[in-house]
């Protein structure tokens, strides 16, 4: 087949048969040649950033594994009830925090929790900025778009790389990948709960000769909170998707014990770790959901 | 004309009852520099709007250009002058462009072409920063699905003009808190518009734009969403704060009760265009044409007709009139009563042409053991249907009084039904030549048709 396809066509077929080598394209060298630039260039900014996430982690982390495991179950008890005002759900939460003690997991869990509180608190910090400036401005907003796709398309494994070339393994690492991966729901979120609000209720505020500012901070952005908090909410939720790959490239916690049952075959140390991951997973969800709901002006306020 | 003035001097004559003491509500007294006047007003929606101008310019219709260009025309050269203190409705169908007209009048809608000046300046050539004082502070909006804040409560929506406007947070919510009490929400001050009925969240709609005590209300359908009683209600406690308040109200609506009911005077919107402007009563009694026929045709006119428009010229006799020459006036005009007025033309009372036959024969000097005073009586600018039940009880003509109780006419049972037919002669009087007050009853059960 290919043969006569070659015979027919003469040396030109060739063009036809194999993709012609000549011409390449060399992304591959251009991008690490960036990179190495950029290391070379902005390391000491790199640095400066990397030293104080890893200071930011090491507080939270050591603040939780020093605290006595009841006051950290007393404190999600009261957080949960406060939040949702659900009698079981804190009951349910208690109970599965004090099993995931006694799974031997508890150090670890403070650790992913650890690292999870300290890149959404970024996550969340660059992401509504961001997030608002997209909603008041068309053209940043179709330049963020795609940057947006791209982050959200691309596999996580590909921008681990640059992330370890910058950063080195390690919880620092661990906490930007989570960053990219779960940046782009808080900003679209952040974006579209401003743009979507009630017409009715702006163009109101706009009758009384309200600034661009006072409409933006006093009528858009309050009554985009619950959507914001969806936000908010989506993010934690991606951050724990991203606990086991993190490990990966060195955050410590359940990812870590995660990859050890996979490296050992020991599928009961992945499913106490698992489970684990998910009760975070509950409690985190849970708390956001109701504190977003709670931030829904159409509701009353409650007593 | 006269009835309406006699309109405008009642309205006028309340503005003083809250003069005293609150800082945000204040009287009567602004009327040249909230005139609205529009010159030339269109509105354009789409693309290829100043291509479209000049076509529409041109004289071509809304539906035309529509068909060829896909492009809509929401106003079509409109021409008003709305006066200082006036509640001036503006009244159509779905998609007739009031939304549109009043948002050009605060510039939430640019205006394809044409002036509005209010107070002597073009709101049109304001720029964005002056626009937007202009509406701090001169004129206010109420609207259709109340606009309110959802994530403030009731005082701080009131506040929210003044809070717009920087004004400190004790001033705001103490003048808040008057025109909460004004609008009857006192003790909900601290509730969200979602814990309100949809009347009460309009109280509070209308709170908050009284309360940056601007010349100019506009209101875009702000009864349309309440169910009748409420609307009821609401438009009373409109013309009730009007009294006080004399703002320039412009209020749209689409049901023609409400405009005859609120409006001192009423513009007619079709496709953008005007089709007439005037008083109620001049819409009632001459549409101009069958598309306002169309609205007319089911009013209930009792509210709209002033005894002065439906009332016979009467006779009037000086109390010291001479029997027999009563007598033969009342002949000569072939009427069967007439009315005893005093040196000041005030009405003293009705007398009726058997009595004066009665009187002649006796021999009496005047009119004064003749004369009926207990007659019933109504100003000119009273509705009709405030009337209704004295007309129906009465078996006397009632007495209709101008300014300082001067005698202006009387209606009998018979030209009020007329007048409620529809049927009246140019003028605002019917002929009468065969009045009867003795059997009144048993004619006006069924008035004859008239033509005017
Ligand atoms: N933003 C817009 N874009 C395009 N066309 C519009 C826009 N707003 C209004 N129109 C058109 O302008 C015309 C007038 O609309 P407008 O809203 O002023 O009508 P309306 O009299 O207030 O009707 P309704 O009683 O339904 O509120 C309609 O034909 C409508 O389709
Ligand atoms: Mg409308």
């Amino acid at each position: 087949m290919e043969n006569w396809l070659a015979e027919c066509t003469g040396s030109f077929g060739r063009i036809l048969t194999t993709f012609p080598e000549g011409c390449q394209i060399p992304l591959r060298e251009w991008t690490n040649d960036l990179l190495r630039f950029l290391v070379g260039q902005f390391g000491w900014m790199l640095d400066a950033v990397s030293d104080r996430l890893l200071f930011l982690l090491r507080y939270v982390e050591l603040s939780l594994l020093r605290l006595p495991w009841w006051l950290v179950i007393a404190a999600v008890a009261l957080v949960t009830w406060h939040s949702s005002r659900r009698r079981w759900l804190t009951v349910g939460l208690v109970v599965s925090l004090v099993i995931v003690g006694f799974f031997g997991l508890w150090d670890d869990t403070m650790r992913t929790l650890a690292i999870m509180l300290v890149a959404t608190t970024l996550t969340v910090a660059v992401g509504i900025p961001v997030g608002i400036v997209m909603a008041t401005s068309p053209p940043l907003r179709s330049i963020i778009n795609p940057i947006l796709d791209l982050m959200q398309t691309m596999p996580p494994f590909v921008y681990l790389i640059p992330v370890v070339f910058f950063f080195g393994l390690g919880n620092v690492a661990a906490i930007l990948a989570v960053f990219i991966y779960a940046v782009p729901p808080i900003i679209r979120l952040t974006n579209l709960g401003i743009r979507l609000v009630d017409p009715n209720t702006v163009e109101a505020a706009d009758a009384f000769g309200a600034t661009g500012r006072q409409i933006l901070w006093g009528v858009r952005i309050p009554l985009a909170m619950p959507t914001i908090m969806a936000g908010v909410n989506q993010t934690i939720m991606m951050a724990l998707a991203m606990a086991v790959i993190a490990s990966m490239i060195g955050a410590r916690g359940l990812g870590a014990q995660v990859l050890r049952g996979v490296n050992n075959g020991d599928v009961g140390m992945g499913l106490e770790a698992g489970i684990s991951i998910v009760v975070l997973a509950v409690i985190l969800d849970r708390v956001t959901a109701a504190y977003g709901a709670r931030l829904d002006p159409t509701q009353a306020a409650r007593a | 004309m006269s009835r309406h003035g006699a309109k405008r001097a009642a309205a006028a004559g309340g503005g003083t009852s809250r003069d005293g003491g609150s800082s945000g509500v204040r009287g009567a007294g602004r009327r040249a520099e909230s005139d609205i006047e529009v010159t030339g007003l269109y509105k354009i929606f789409g693309a290829r709007a100043k291509e479209v101008l000049a076509r529409a310019q041109s004289g071509v219709g809304k539906d035309e250009i529509l068909a060829e260009t896909g492009q809509t025309v929401g106003l079509h050269d409109v021409n008003l002058h709305i006066k200082g203190a006036e509640t001036f409705v503006v009244m159509g169908l779905s998609g007739s462009g009031k939304s549109t007209f009043v948002r050009c009048v605060n510039r939430l809608i640019e205006p394809t072409a044409g002036q509005v000046m209010i107070g002597g300046v073009d709101v049109v050539g304001l720029s964005a920063d002056e626009i937007k004082a202009l509406r701090r502070t001169r004129m206010s909006m109420v609207f259709q699905r109340f606009g309110l804040l959802p994530h403030r409560n009731v005082l701080r929506n009131v506040a929210y003009g003044l809070s717009v406007q920087g004004v400190s947070k004790e001033e705001r919510w103490e003048r808040a808190r008057q025109w909460i009490d004004v609008v009857g929400l006192k003790g909900y001050e601290q509730m969200r518009p979602s814990q309100l009925s949809g009347g009460m969240q309009q109280r509070v709609g209308l709170a908050r734009a009284l309360c940056t005590d601007p010349e100019i209300l506009l209101m875009d359908e702000p009864f349309s969403a309440l169910d009748p009683l409420i609307r009821r209600d609401m438009q009373d406690e409109l013309v009730r704060l009007q009294r006080e308040l004399n703002k320039t109200i412009v209020f749209i609506t689409h049901d023609l009760d409400e405009a005859l009911r609120l409006g001192d005077r009423i513009a007619i919107l079709k496709d953008g265009r005007v089709v007439q402007v005037g008083t109620p009563e001049d819409i009632i009694t001459a549409p101009a044409d069958e598309y306002i026929e169309d609205f007319v045709r089911d009013v209930n006119r009792s509210r709209v007709l002033s005894a002065g428009l439906a009332m016979d010229p009467v006779t009037a006799l000086p109390l010291d009139t001479h029997p027999r020459t009563a007598q033969e006036t009342l002949q000569q005009e072939r009427r069967r009563f007439g009315f005893v007025t005093d040196e000041d033309d005030q009405c003293r009372g009705l007398v009726l042409l058997d009595d004066i036959s009665a009187a002649v024969r006796r021999g009496d000097r005047d009119l004064a053991a003749v004369v009926r005073p207990d007659v019933p009586t109504v100003r000119a600018g009273q509705h009709l249907d405030e009337l209704l039940s004295i007309a129906a009880d009465s078996r006397l003509p009632i007495a209709v009084l101008g300014e300082r109780k001067r005698l202006l006419g009387a209606l009998t049972r018979r030209n009020t039904l007329a007048a409620l037919a529809g049927n009246w002669s140019e003028g605002g009087a019917m002929e009468s030549t065969d009045n009867d007050p003795g059997n009144g009853r048993q004619a006006s059960q069924k008035p004859e048709k008239r033509d005017a």
